[in-house]
């Protein structure tokens, strides 16, 4: 099990996937917003999509818990 | 003269606007966001106005509400400073129609030179070196596989109503085309509110280098040098620099000829920019694009110059004659500018967070144009532009020096910064040699 963390403030802009998925390592899972830049949140293992904990229009935290891959 | 100016913008810009004005003995009226209430262009100006709730579009990109902030602190004027509303002609008629006076060019200017497709061919009628590219918006796939044939690879997408590299990309075959196509009209349609999308081709080994125009009261157009602004990450500008080291005093009598031209061509007033790419090898150039109003690397102008820009943009728009003689500009020593980011330095991605230690360093031939101060929070609402460090010297290389001090005097605590990339930059030896392009930044995160 994994767990995507942001790595910076920044608003949610595009959830790709859904809980459920199967995702494989290097698949965008969601693209976050920050400062007038996008930036894919990927993947780092084969997996499914256990957890989704974000929403489109949320803020996420440094360190906050974006997705939870098993 | 007006006796009051409204600063439709936030950060550095607004706080560099605000000091020309009150200088000039204007009273200088600032806007801004809940999110920026702490910050120095808020303090620092004579009244400031709320605009509202952090996102852009509810602040600073509210036309109804910037219009509403000016009529209710009693401004005469409105500058936009660069970005947000600064090239939005439907923002620069509705502040003339409020009985305002619009610092910047006509609306018609603006929108003459806002969509790049027609800015070139515009250009290409006036007798302006253009790049061979697209003549009207691509539609699909399939056209612009076809325009692709045409200009021949490598080609560069980018959005016709677009700005800031945002949706820009480097292809090199139909594959990577088909692939970026999609993304490319999506983001200018996202950013720009306009999905029409141009191919141009690209020239692989070039410098990003502008001309500095003003269109002056009397109708003339004054060229007052050039910037090159190669260093890149993601196509956006890190550092720029005057005079440009790749171009010879030939191509630069060529290239400010033409950006007079191309200002002519839409009976230019106030301050613009003529953006060119330069081959060194060959010693030409072509035109990139138009941006109607102040750079943000307008500082290295001014500092070989001694031009304040922002004193005659607002001259200008008061209809008043400039206050140098246009018929003897002269540049002089050499500037450098750093832009200095809220981003990790390697892989510079976005570093919002609270400012706990801020110093700036100071001395001979230093500019520091900064947005924040100690105590600030960086959010992730805006861009990540930080401040601007600035050294002036007699040449290139005292310019270096005092930037390599400079640089290591900067203490940002709190959000991350690029300073540590600039100390990089500072040492390399195709940046210190001068013959750099816009490579130079991948070239140096591709090494090992």
């Amino acid at each position: 099990m994994a767990e995507i963390r942001a790595e910076m403030v920044a608003n949610v802009w595009k959830v790709v996937v859904a809980e459920g998925d199967t995702v494989e390592d290097g698949d965008t899972l969601v693209i976050l917003e920050s400062m007038k830049m996008e930036i894919p949140v990927i993947s780092e293992e084969n997996g499914r999509v256990a957890q989704l904990k974000v929403a489109e229009g949320d803020v996420v935290q440094e360190g906050d818990v974006i997705a939870v891959i098993e | 003269m007006f006796e009051s100016v409204l600063v439709a913008n936030r950060g550095e810009i607004a706080r560099r606007v605000i000091r020309t004005a009150q200088r000039m003995g204007l009273r200088a009226v600032a806007v801004y966001s809940e999110a920026d209430a702490g910050l120095p262009h808020v303090l620092e100006a004579d009244e400031a106005v709320l605009l509202g709730d952090p996102p852009p579009a509810a602040s600073y990109l509210d036309m109804d509400k910037v219009i509403e902030a000016a009529r209710q602190s009693n401004a005469q004027a409105v500058h936009p400073g660069y970005g947000f509303l600064a090239e939005n002609a439907v923002f620069a008629q509705r502040v003339i129609d409020a009985g305002l006076v619009w610092v910047g060019p006509s609306p018609d200017s603006i929108e003459r030179m806002g969509d790049k497709i027609n800015a070139r061919n515009l250009m290409e009628a006036a007798g302006v070196p253009v790049a061979g590219g697209s003549r009207e918006p691509v539609a699909d796939v399939d056209a612009a596989l076809a325009e692709a044939a045409r200009i021949g690879y490598p080609v560069m997408v980018k959005a016709s109503a677009g700005g800031g590299g945002i949706g820009m990309s480097v292809v090199y075959d139909d594959d990577g085309l088909r692939a970026a196509f999609d993304t490319a009209r999506t983001r200018a349609e996202r950013f720009f509110g306009n999905p029409a999308i141009l191919l141009e081709r690209y020239i692989t080994k070039a410098r990003h280098v502008e001309v500095q125009i003003l269109g002056l009261t009397d109708g003339r157009v004054v060229a007052l040098g050039e910037r090159d602004c190669s260093v890149q990450r993601r196509h956006q500008k890190v550092a720029e620099e005057s005079p440009s080291p790749g171009v010879a005093a030939d191509l630069r009598a060529r290239m400010l000829a033409g950006a007079v031209r191309a200002g002519e061509a839409v009976d230019y007033r106030g301050a613009g920019t003529v953006e060119c790419l330069v081959d060194t090898e060959a010693q030409d150039f072509v035109f990139l694009e138009m941006n109607t109003r102040l750079q943000v690397e307008h500082p290295v102008t001014e500092l070989v110059t001694g031009i304040d820009l922002v004193e005659q943009q607002l001259l200008i728009a008061a209809g008043e004659p400039v206050s140098f003689d246009p018929g003897a500009v002269r540049a002089s020593g050499h500037a450098l500018e750093f832009r200095v980011y809220a981003e990790d330095p390697k892989r510079f991605l976005p570093s919002p967070g609270a400012i706990t230690a801020w110093k700036e360093p100071s001395g001979e031939g230093v500019r520091v144009d900064a947005g924040y101060a100690e105590g600030n929070t960086v959010t992730p609402f805006y861009d990540p532009l930080l401040a601007k460090l600035i050294t002036y010297g007699a040449d290139r290389d005292e310019a270096i020096a005092r930037a390599r001090d400079a640089v290591a005097a900067f203490v940002v605590e709190g959000p991350k910064t690029n300073l540590p990339f600039f100390d990089e930059l500072l040492s390399n030896s195709e940046f210190i040699s001068g013959d750099y392009d816009t490579g130079l930044v991948d070239r140096m995160r591709a090494k090992p």
